[in-house]
């Protein structure tokens, strides 16, 4: 069977498996679809990682290309010669007719999940201090006072299941009722990439300044996320915030404590 | 006819050059001085005072690197050669010197022209810096002397210094050399930390402010505004950066002698140059992550706005960029290293491990480069049910890219180990136990650092930063150093079955070599953006606002365009540097020739 195949028809059939795992196997079998700038990133890899194995050794570099030279020179591999040229122009036609050709949704895009804050904490125009030094002042309560503490986490449940629940899911996963309307899509908390890495003082911000409030580097603006502050109290955001962490067990992030 | 020989057109061209950057540091006080009183701007023509001062500081900078860089280890080199008696080290050593004469001279250049740029520029802005830093720029003065005359007698001393007890003088020269070198780095450094992080650390890490809030008055000492938050992590990650940097060009260099090399000691001879420049370079790029991320860390500690912006926010995807380079930068110095055991008989046998190799790491690298944000359309996204992917979504957290890291590094460790070892068979009774138990201990360092990478997405991020992640750095760490100590134990009487056949080597790999120094040097270019665009529209981040047209941080397009260009004009400078180097060679040869010539004439 080995002896049959020319190395270079086995790169290729490793290839089209790798692709074809990644398109229909982890797209359709195990999971949901990847988007398509993942996949070309993952099958460069590939390619890359085929050229790097064959080219090593001028043996082995040679066999990888003798099917591509014979195919080129050989008198009797005229068919095959006739075959692929129509096929490689054809194959690019349908690459660019895709690229070129109108459609209907909108292009992929560059968009920051994250923005950075700005250097003052507001609430209103009420400032409370710099985003990178306030902390939530019920905080202290976890250790101080944990009755009073869990009021709070209660408090914040209230909230949330009052006004957030909607979009960010009853089980904190971005997946409430109104969740597939919107893009960009509710934050899911239970992400391990969202809670735990930033500052409490970030998730206030977010929370009291919404879409609206997104820094110029946020583009394109678009977030359905509404402007808290307008609704709740300071208070009744700080404690969502607790409750946020409490529902998710995920500590967000502070900075300096563990270094003692 | 007497035609002036290449040295004497070096020394010529080194010595214009001195001339007018010390013309430059002469004056550029008084320009200074006359500027205080009025414009804050002058617009550069054309391409913008943006664009100039970039490009002539990207510049100025790639060449300082090497020129700090390749002195460093050529001095190793040296006492490696004094030490072994091995003819070979000191001529290698000496023609690294000598491309660091070819490069000195520029470097001056450039750093004149970025003075002038500058100065014409932003006078106000020069201004308020020479106000603070006046004093260390006359010890930068006196240090660039240092620097040149010690260059100068390193590199003419060479051949003149080769008896017993001056070759130490030589020695001690190249170390001077060193010494004034990095003192030079160290005081520019405080420049251009200070315009980013203008505060010093205080007592539990928060930053205490060296200005008045009101006036933005400084209030501080020269040394609290030299020794500022960024100033010894970006010291740190500079030096380690000149020495990748250095031994990447070298090795670009040798491989360009490589390929036009017309006989085979040549070809031999710059084989192996390649190769130890590629080795310095994997020496230095094996701890230049740890020295990104104690910076990464120290700017959070600073300003944690400034931090997100650099990492989750306004310049994330340029370090989706920096990954796939770094990618880039492993998988092509495994490459080189695999072919290498092509040239060593008795390496074959290492082959076969090749495939699983190549696996590994091309999956790490797939881990490392995946976005935390994916670029898609809204389609795609709902297709996906959200903005992460179930399974694709983790690789963008850092606890996966860490561990994804540290694997590859090991891999690569483990490249270069099998390569070592090719060709040689141990001898010691414990050959086998030793075998397995590197097998088992490399083995349980990546269960290990696998384990505590899925731990990490579990816990509070500050124990991750703070414990998992160092601990998996240092797992690493310690596994490659007790590996290669048991390593060298086995092989220290270990039966050569055959040497090394120097020039024996495909041309891909010295294309290889040459990819290398492009991805270093445009990797340099992208951070240089990165850290210099992190401060925003501010000359001293949160005291001197840009007020001019300038002030904007350009599109990652835009950058990526102008780093371009940089590396364009870098390149041919580096290309014309090395073309006259091949110049002065022919002449020598010629002359070489003809002597042996009128010599057998003679007879
Ligand atoms: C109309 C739907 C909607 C409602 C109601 C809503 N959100 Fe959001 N929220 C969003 C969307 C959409 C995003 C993601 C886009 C963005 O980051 O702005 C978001 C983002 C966030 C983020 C930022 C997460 C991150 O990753 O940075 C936080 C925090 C948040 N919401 C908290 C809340 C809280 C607390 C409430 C209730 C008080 C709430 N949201 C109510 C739509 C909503």
């Amino acid at each position: 069977m080995n002896k049959r195949l020319s190395l270079f028809t086995r790169c290729l059939i490793l290839f089209l498996l790798v692709w074809l795992f990644l398109r229909f196997f982890i797209g359709g079998v195990w999971s949901v679809p990847l988007p398509a700038s993942v996949i070309a990133m993952y099958v460069v890899l590939i390619l890359l990682a085929i050229l790097v194995h064959v080219s090593v050794e001028d043996d082995r570099f040679r066999e990888f290309l003798r099917p591509i030279k014979e195919t080129l020179i050989d008198d009797d591999k005229k068919i095959r010669r006739i075959a692929l040229g129509t096929l490689i122009p054809l194959v690019l036609l349908g690459f660019t007719f895709s690229k070129v050709s109108t459609k209907a949704d909108p292009p992929a895009a560059l968009r920051t999940a994250h923005p950075a804050p700005p250097a003052e904490l507001k609430y209103g125009d009420k400032v409370i201090g710099l985003t990178q030094e306030v902390e939530n002042p019920f905080r202290h309560l976890e250790k101080d006072d944990k009755e009073a503490f869990k009021a709070h986490a209660e408090n914040g449940r209230r909230v949330y299941y009052q006004n957030c629940f909607y979009c960010h899911g009853d089980d904190l996963d971005g997946e409430g009722h109104f969740a597939h309307g919107l893009n960009p899509l509710p934050a899911n908390f239970q992400d391990p990439g969202i809670i735990p890495n930033f500052q409490e003082s970030f998730f206030f911000w977010r929370i009291s300044k919404g879409g609206p409030g997104l820094p110029p580097a946020a583009t394109p603006w678009d977030s359905a996320m509404p402007v808290w502050e307008d609704h709740l109290t300071e208070e009744e955001i700080w404690d969502v915030i607790i409750f946020l962490s409490e529902y998710t067990g995920y500590k967000p992030r502070t900075f300096g404590e563990a270094d003692h | 006819m007497r035609c002036i020989s290449a040295d004497s057109k070096n020394r010529l061209y080194f010595y214009l050059g001195l001339l007018v950057i010390y013309a430059v540091l002469a004056i550029a006080p008084a320009f200074a001085q006359q500027d205080a009183t009025d414009v804050d701007y002058r617009p550069f023509p054309k391409i913008g005072s943006r664009s100039a001062a970039w490009i002539a500081a990207q510049l100025h900078l790639l060449f300082g690197s090497f020129i700090l860089g390749v002195p460093m280890f050529a001095v190793v080199i040296e006492f490696v050669g004094m030490r072994t008696k091995d003819k070979r080290y000191d001529k290698m050593a000496q023609e690294f010197i000598k491309l660091c004469m070819g490069a000195f001279s520029t470097t001056a250049l450039l750093g004149g022209v970025l003075v002038f740029v500058l100065i014409w520029c932003y006078p106000q802005v020069m201004n308020r810096l020479t106000g603070i830093f006046g004093p260390t720029m006359i010890f930068y003065v006196i240090l660039f002397f240092g620097e040149t005359f010690t260059l100068y007698l390193y590199s003419y001393g060479w051949d003149r210094m080769q008896g017993a007890v001056s070759k130490m003088w030589h020695l001690f020269l190249g170390v001077l050399l060193n010494v004034f070198g990095t003192a030079i780095m160290f005081v520019s450094n405080a420049w251009l930390t200070y315009q980013t992080s203008p505060a010093i650390m205080g007592p539990d890490h928060k930053p205490i402010a060296l200005h008045d809030e009101e006036t933005g008055e400084f209030i501080g000492t020269l040394w609290q505004a030299v020794n500022n938050y960024t100033w010894m992590p970006v010291n740190i990650h500079r030096l380690i950066g000149n020495i990748a940097f250095g031994g990447a060009i070298v090795g670009a260099y040798s491989a360009f002698r490589f390929l036009v090399a017309k006989t085979k000691e040549d070809r031999a001879h710059y084989d192996w140059m390649g190769y130890t420049g590629n080795f310095i370079a994997l020496c230095g790029l094996i701890p230049l992550p740890f020295a990104g991320y104690w910076l990464g860390r120290e700017i959070y500690m600073f300003n944690n706005t400034m931090g997100i912006n650099m990492m989750g926010s306004l310049f994330s995807w340029l370090f989706i960029i920096q990954a796939v380079m770094i990618g880039v930068l492993f998988i092509g110095a495994n490459y080189y290293l695999w072919s290498g055991m092509t040239r060593i008989k008795g390496g074959e046998i290492y082959a076969r491990y090749r495939p699983y190799m190549i696996a590994i790491i091309v999956l790490c690298v797939a881990i490392w480069m995946t976005p935390r944000t994916l670029i898609m359309s809204p389609k795609e996204m709902a297709a996906m049910g959200g903005t992460n992917h179930p399974l694709v979504g983790f690789f963008g957290l850092m606890t996966a890219k860490n561990t994804a890291v540290n694997i590859i590094i090991l891999a690569t460790f483990l490249s270069f180990l099998f390569y070592r070892r090719s060709g040689k068979a141990p001898t010691v009774g414990w050959r086998k136990i030793g075998n397995i138990s590197i097998a088992a201990v490399l083995g349980l360092a990546v269960a290990a650092i696998i384990a505590i990478g899925l731990a990490g997405f579990k816990v509070e991020s500050d124990f991750r930063v703070n414990v998992l992640t160092p601990v998996q750095v240092l797992i690493a760490l310690a596994v490659m150093i007790a590996v290669t100590v048991t390593d060298l134990v086995m092989y220290r009487k270990a039966m050569r079955s055959n040497d090394i056949n120097w020039g024996q080597m495909t041309d891909r790999s010295q294309y290889v070599l040459i990819l290398l120094a492009i991805t270093f040097t445009s990797l340099m270019g992208l951070m240089g953006y990165a850290r210099s665009g992190l401060r925003e529209n501010w000359h001293i981040f949160g005291v001197m606002p840009d007020t001019s047209p300038d002030a904007f941080t350009p599109l990652l397009g835009d950058a990526v365009n102008v780093i371009a260009v940089i590396m364009v004009i870098f390149f041919a400078l580096v290309g014309f540097i090395f073309w006259i180097g091949l110049w002065g060679d022919k002449k020598k040869a010629e002359r070489a020739t003809v002597t042996a010539e009128v010599g057998v004439g003679d007879d």
